[in-house]
């Protein structure tokens, strides 16, 4: 993505210009605001009422009707969602085994990640839109399979622990499906292309022969790489750590196929209180904590994102 | 940079593949086993795809799932093209900076949290869940990822024959229709194409705002999955793989032949 920014334009002075200006814009918007924004705001809502046993199961279910009404529903809302949260262990803990599980997969990925894009960006000319297409293709291949996938392979029973066993490796199966490891695997796995690409495209961008010149200077290789390409492919890193980590933290696929009951995470945890506990009301909470947790890193995540498109 | 692909390099690369496409390898391998164990190889036999065939309730979640998916990536690819115009055109109308979070911060949004607060609007809304409720959710969330792809294709697009057009008469529209969109019509078709899939895979959303008789196929697979690995499953996520996987590769290199076109084409404008 080039950084160069389209000179502002004008209102455009015809009446059709303006028409166009208008669709142009207010259509998508008009769409995120009902269907993205304004979500939000229900949310926090029913995150604020009780629940009740009648359909929808929560109570006050429509507060904004009249006047007197509204505000006799009012006082019927009550931080106690909240308060219930705080004071239920499991969910501080959900909270605390997710932002972990998250950053150490998320570290995991950059580790894996890295070596691979740099590969990329220094092979052949030729081969690198094959290598690009080749990191895309999983992506576009179901999240889901590509999670399934990993349950034959890490079954105690499973194809890695036969593969090992009949190398002589190991004697006795290793437990991996349903832990937390297997969860790291999950999230590295399906999350890798996301870390690889971002890198991969400020790396490629990067003039090489700044590597040769600090070598030619004497500089020993490693130096050279965390003097001057790892801070040049830094927004690439940033834009890859935040793509890992923000959707791993409210992962559910992933924790639910492959960990164990003892693993816990945010999205797992609301999942269950929505569908198996139908408690509207405290998965509207855990979906706003959830949120507020990932508000900082996703206002960082535009503002990178803006700033590499050019339209700050 | 080409003459330094060390062995290192090479390694890295040819591992990260191995990471990245053994699992799906191993998936479709075992898809043709006989055996009804997943893991124990007994020969070759296609009886788990006749077995597929059979299966009325997964056929008819994967036509569910084929309508949602093109209903959705269409109307996406629609507003998300338009978003993308805004995005790039018009820089001082009012909830810009609002307008853009709203277009970026679907891409990294929790889907858990997605999926919730739109059942909590269509619940609100005391509107009926089923195919309508998922298509709506589905343009929702993909249609940010197309917006992303075209606009990175139309901030390198020369904006003065847009102009020129303008300037000669030609309203905004009938411009964007006869010079803007031709030019960018690969990254629009890439959109569509991603949308696409995005719907095709989605369980998550899908299960929060799905209805009766509106069940998809990740919802299908992943209730089956619950129950156990068998291998009918491992056929049906061969046979969404390779549907993918034919459509990426020959999207792929459709692209590739306009681009080479379109850079000839250019450089001749620009030299003429």
């Amino acid at each position: 993505m080039a950084a160069e920014v389209a000179p502002a334009t004008k209102p455009s002075p015809t009446k059709t210009g303006r028409l166009y200006r208008k669709l142009v814009i207010g259509l998508p918007f008009f769409w995120l605001l009902v269907f993205f924004l304004a979500p939000f705001f229900i949310v926090f809502k029913i995150s604020l009422s009780q629940i009740a046993l009648a359909q929808p199961p929560y109570l006050p279910a429509f507060p904004l009707e009249s006047l007197p009404e509204f505000w006799s529903n009012l006082k019927q809302f009550s931080l106690d969602n909240y308060r219930w949260l705080a004071g239920d262990p499991l969910y501080i803990n959900s909270y605390l085994s997710s932002l972990k599980i998250a950053a150490i997969a998320t570290a995991v990925t950059l580790l894996v990640g890295y070596p691979l894009a740099y590969g990329m960006a220094r092979a052949p000319r030729g081969l690198r839109p094959i290598l690009v297409l080749l990191t895309i293709l999983p992506f576009w291949t179901s999240f889901l399979i590509r999670v399934y996938a990993w349950i034959g392979i890490l079954k105690t029973d499973g194809l890695l622990n036969q593969f090992l066993m009949w190398l002589g490796v190991i004697s006795s199966p290793l437990v991996i499906m349903n832990t937390n490891l297997a969860v790291y695997i999950g999230i590295v796995y399906s999350y890798l292309p996301f870390m690889v690409l971002p890198i991969y495209a400020s790396l490629e961008r990067m003039d090489h022969r700044l590597v040769e010149a600090a070598k030619d200077l004497g500089c020993p290789p490693v130096k050279a790489f965390w003097a001057i390409t790892f801070p040049l492919s830094r927004p690439g890193v940033i834009a890859g750590i935040m793509l890992v980590f923000i959707p791993a933290v409210g992962e559910f696929v992933i924790p639910d196929l492959l960990g164990g009951s003892r693993t816990l995470m945010i999205g797992k945890t609301l999942w269950n209180e929505f569908f198996s506990n139908r408690d509207w009301p405290v998965s509207s909470a855990v979906a706003i904590l959830l949120l507020l947790a990932l508000v900082l890193p996703i206002v960082w995540f535009q503002r990178a994102q803006a700033k590499a498109t050019g339209n700050a | 940079m080409s003459k330094h692909w060390s062995p290192f390099n090479i390694v890295s690369v040819v591992l990260g593949f191995a990471f990245l496409y053994l699992p799906i390898v191993l998936l479709i391998i075992y898809s043709f086993n006989a055996s009804r164990l997943v893991t124990v190889w007994a020969g070759f036999s296609t009886v788990w795809y006749r077995e597929l065939w059979n299966d009325q309730a997964l056929l008819d979640a994967a036509w569910v799932t084929i309508r949602v998916a093109l209903l959705s990536a269409s109307l996406a690819t629609i507003l998300g093209t338009l978003a993308a115009t805004a995005l790039v055109r018009f820089f001082d109308f009012r909830g810009r900076l609002l307008f853009t979070g709203m277009v970026y911060a679907p891409l990294v949004m929790p889907e858990v949290i997605t999926g919730l607060s739109l059942l909590l609007l269509f619940v609100a809304l005391d509107f009926d869940r089923g195919f309508w409720t998922v298509t709506i959710a589905h343009v929702t969330f993909s249609m940010c990822f197309v917006a992303v792809v075209v606009q990175s294709r139309l901030v390198t697009f020369d904006r003065s024959l847009e102009e020129a057009a303008q300037d000669l008469g030609c309203p905004p529209w009938k411009a964007f229709f006869l010079i803007t969109l031709p030019v960018i019509w690969p990254a629009v078709a890439a959109g569509w194409m991603l949308a696409f899939t995005l719907s095709l895979d989605d369980l998550v959303i899908a299960s929060f705002t799905s209805g009766p008789g509106a069940t998809t196929l990740p919802m299908k697979i992943y209730s089956q999955v619950r129950l156990g690995v068998t291998p009918k499953i491992n056929a049906v996520s061969t046979l969404l793989v390779a549907v993918v996987a034919v459509g990426v590769i020959a999207a792929a290199l459709v692209t590739k032949r306009r681009e080479v076109r379109r850079r000839r084409d250019e450089r001749l404008a620009a030299g003429g």
